[in-house]
């Protein structure tokens, strides 16, 4: 209950936040002419990368024919819904003149990395809604035939959505299939998405942002945030509704060891994006490089990667180190590494332009969010975990008709006498 | 036949007096008689068409506006036959920031919104510090343009680079975009006179400025159609910078007048960030023989660049 109400009360002073900036402007962020682009826009790169987990866990894994991920499908979807809706709000949001948003179709240029960004994330969200909704239909039909258990209200939203689903083997056979086309379909299109957004800021000239490493880079951080976001609902979910039977520990184990495959895939990138440079050390990056490794934004440069990288690492490559517990922590480290990790992409490069910051007002010369900022971004993440909460209140979190299935067919694969009920 | 000619009369008339109607009815035909004016009590002096000198009451004038008002193609068009260019002379920059004064009250910015910046330089550690006046680049590849996701940023047949604020969404990516840090954002609702605030905006005057959108150095279009010069240009007390037709193969600063290409390769005119590709449309020349020191230029810093200088 505290969640809740916490997470509502940040909404609510979101929102409040954005009332303000709505009636002055964008002067109550402290966004200038050089740092033209500040969290909201380092928040829409997390949201995109977070949003990533849900074709990693449903789409490859399920095409890679790892059934022990099958529990964790619905949490991975609906951490990819959510996010992507946050992604496209906070855009939204850092819009100078949101009002004008229809132009993006009325007068929408397709060579513009934006127009590819609106078409591939409005593409991503379709899809991705898709894959939450086709496995849930056999589940809601559980529901229904279970009535007493939910309420009036619930019931009647069941019946609305998956009162068609009679469970016959022709309808499981068109799901099954549909799943599958959308399970291909997606790879590309979210590899798409983390692409065209790093491509936001590789397409300009800037130092930190010239880069040919982005798309990779940026998509190997998506599902080392995605992976870590989803270890941290996982256990959330198994302590709060006592899911100890389907999220096992055999779960977080394996997860652990994908968690350590992609940290270690990011920090290879990692080390590409700045040891390159930084042997060559351009006269044009030498400021911004020197900000990172040692000067104004080295705190956060090596709280990102020590803690979003590094140390969990060091937790999850020991076996003591992928149960549960442990697991959680190195989850909420990625996360949060993967936060400042973002900010870092965004705003010391636009403080190192190329010609000198004078004749501006000297605000200008530094940039630290404003509380309206702060308001609103935190808001998008709390709206985010909102939404999945009250998912998981409406809907099952675990696959309840494909954990059958695949329990059974687990069970008829052993010889006859290691079958149990 | 008696039918048909008296049916197309009536239309033809009937289309032509509603035409009239409309015309003298709308209150954009400035030519057509007020029903009431208030007199002021104030006399103008007048040459009326006879070559006699009358007396009016000033009441009487109205402001008719100097040229047609352009549709937003044709400003999206662009004048024919003509290629802008601008040259800044290095060697005569003393920092006076008057052509910052007259750009910024021509185009009424807001306080710290400056589309001309005078930058202080210094290419490598032992060479000479020099005063840079930086424009626009109104560049032949411009990577703003490049990224604009509405062509609210366009490029003309005459080489400008123009804002459309009636179509931009305020997203920034163009501004990300430029390499020259020159353009500008309206983060507050711009502190404009209520007669500028309540024109139609126009992308050749990039006037009335509207919050939530971006703005910059436009070469002033308006004047070039008028067949004068940029306000920078007039402005400068010391012949800094020098405008003209590439077409023309001139430039001038009001007072010389210089074959663009001669003067280019005298003086080894050059252009900033040439390796980005970006082909921009102003030619430095380089700060040689100066007529004044730099120092000369340091009093006039703002005050935000005299603590970090």
């Amino acid at each position: 209950m505290i969640w809740t109400y916490s997470l509502i009360l940040i909404c609510l002073i979101g929102a409040f936040a954005y009332y303000r900036q709505l009636s002055k402007g964008l002067a109550v962020t402290n966004m200038g002419d050089y740092v033209s682009w500040g969290i909201y826009i380092s928040n829409f790169v997390f949201f995109v990368a977070i949003s990533l987990v849900g074709s990693l866990i449903t789409a490859i894994f399920r095409l890679s024919n790892m059934k022990w991920a099958t529990p964790l499908t619905r949490i991975a979807e609906i951490i990819a819904v959510s996010a992507i809706v946050f992604a496209s709000l906070i855009i939204i949001i850092d819009m100078g003149r949101p009002d004008r948003m229809l132009n993006l179709f009325l007068h929408g240029r397709i060579q513009s990395p934006i127009m590819w960004d609106v078409i591939v994330i409005s593409t991503y969200f379709v899809i991705s809604l898709l894959l939450l909704y086709l496995p849930l239909l056999p589940d809601l039909k559980i529901m229904i035939k279970f009535k007493e258990r939910s309420s009036n209200i619930l019931n009647k939203l069941y019946l609305f959505q998956g009162s068609f689903w009679r469970g016959t083997a022709e309808q499981f056979k068109i799901s099954e299939r549909a799943i599958t086309i959308l399970c291909i379909t997606i790879i590309p299109v979210a590899f798409s998405i983390h692409t065209v957004t790093s491509w936001l800021f590789a397409t300009t000239y800037r130092p930190g942002w010239d880069s040919t490493n982005f798309g990779a880079y940026f998509i190997s951080g998506a599902f080392l945030v995605g992976a870590g976001g989803v270890v941290v609902a996982m256990f959330v979910f198994r302590k709060f509704y006592k899911l100890e039977k389907y999220i096992t520990e055999m779960h977080f184990e394996k997860m652990g060891r994908i968690v350590v495959m992609l940290s270690l895939l990011y920090l290879y990138f990692n080390i590409n994006e700045y040891l390159v440079p930084a042997f060559k050390m351009k006269s044009g990056e030498e400021a911004h490089l020197k900000g990172l490794f040692s000067g104004e934004f080295a705190l956060i440069f090596w709280f990102a990667i020590l803690i979003g990288m590094i140390i969990p690492i060091l937790i999850l490559v020991f076996k003591k180190g992928r149960k549960p517990l442990p697991m959680f922590i190195a989850g909420i480290m990625i996360v949060i590494g993967a936060w400042f990790k973002r900010y870092l992409i965004v705003t010391p490069t636009l403080l190192h332009p190329f010609l000198p910051m004078q004749d501006a007002p000297a605000e200008f010369h530094h940039y630290f969010p404003s509380w309206e900022e702060w308001a609103i971004a935190m808001g998008t993440l709390a709206g985010t975990l909102l939404v999945i909460t009250f998912f998981a209140r409406i809907y099952p979190i675990i696959p309840i008709q494909e954990s059958i299935t695949e329990q059974d067919e687990t069970c008829m694969s052993l010889p006859p006498t290691k079958r149990h009920e | 036949m008696e039918n048909n000619t008296s049916r197309r009369d009536f239309l033809v008339n009937g289309l032509l007096a509603t035409a009239a109607a409309t015309a003298t009815g709308c209150g954009n035909n400035p030519f057509a008689p007020e029903e009431t004016v208030a007199l002021s009590g104030e006399k103008v002096k007048l040459l009326s068409v006879d070559g006699e000198i009358i007396e009016i009451d000033k009441a009487f004038l109205k402001p008719v506006p100097h040229m047609p008002p352009l549709t937003n193609s044709e400003e999206r068009k662009g004048i024919e036959g003509k290629k802008f260019v601008m040259v800044i002379d290095l060697a005569r920059c003393k920092n006076l920031k008057k052509c910052q004064e007259a750009c910024n009250h021509a185009h009424s910015l807001n306080p710290g919104q400056n589309w001309i910046k005078v930058l202080s330089m210094q290419e490598a550690e032992e060479s000479a510090p020099f005063w840079q006046p930086t424009t626009c680049m109104h560049c032949d590849e411009p990577p703003c343009v490049k990224v604009c996701p509405v062509d609210a940023t366009f490029k003309r047949q005459d080489g400008l680079v123009l804002i459309d604020s009636d179509r931009c969404i305020g997203c920034r990516f163009c501004m990300a975009a430029c390499p020259y840090s020159t353009r500008v954002f309206n983060w507050e609702e711009p502190i404009l006179e209520e007669a500028v605030a309540a024109q139609p905006y126009s992308c050749e005057t990039s006037m009335p400025q509207k919050i939530g959108t971006v703005s910059k150095c436009d070469f002033c279009p308006d004047m070039a159609r008028m067949g004068e010069l940029p306000h920078c240009v007039t402005s400068c007390p010391n012949g800094v910078f020098m405008f003209g037709d590439m077409n023309e193969d001139s430039v001038t600063n009001g007072a010389e007048t210089f074959r663009f290409s001669e003067l280019i390769k005298d003086k080894a005119g050059y252009r900033l960030m040439e390796d980005l590709g970006t082909k921009p449309s102003v030619y430095y020349l380089p700060p040689v023989s100066r007529n004044f020191p730099y120092e000369s230029g340091l009093e006039n810093l703002s005050p935000a660049d005299k603590q970090s200088h």
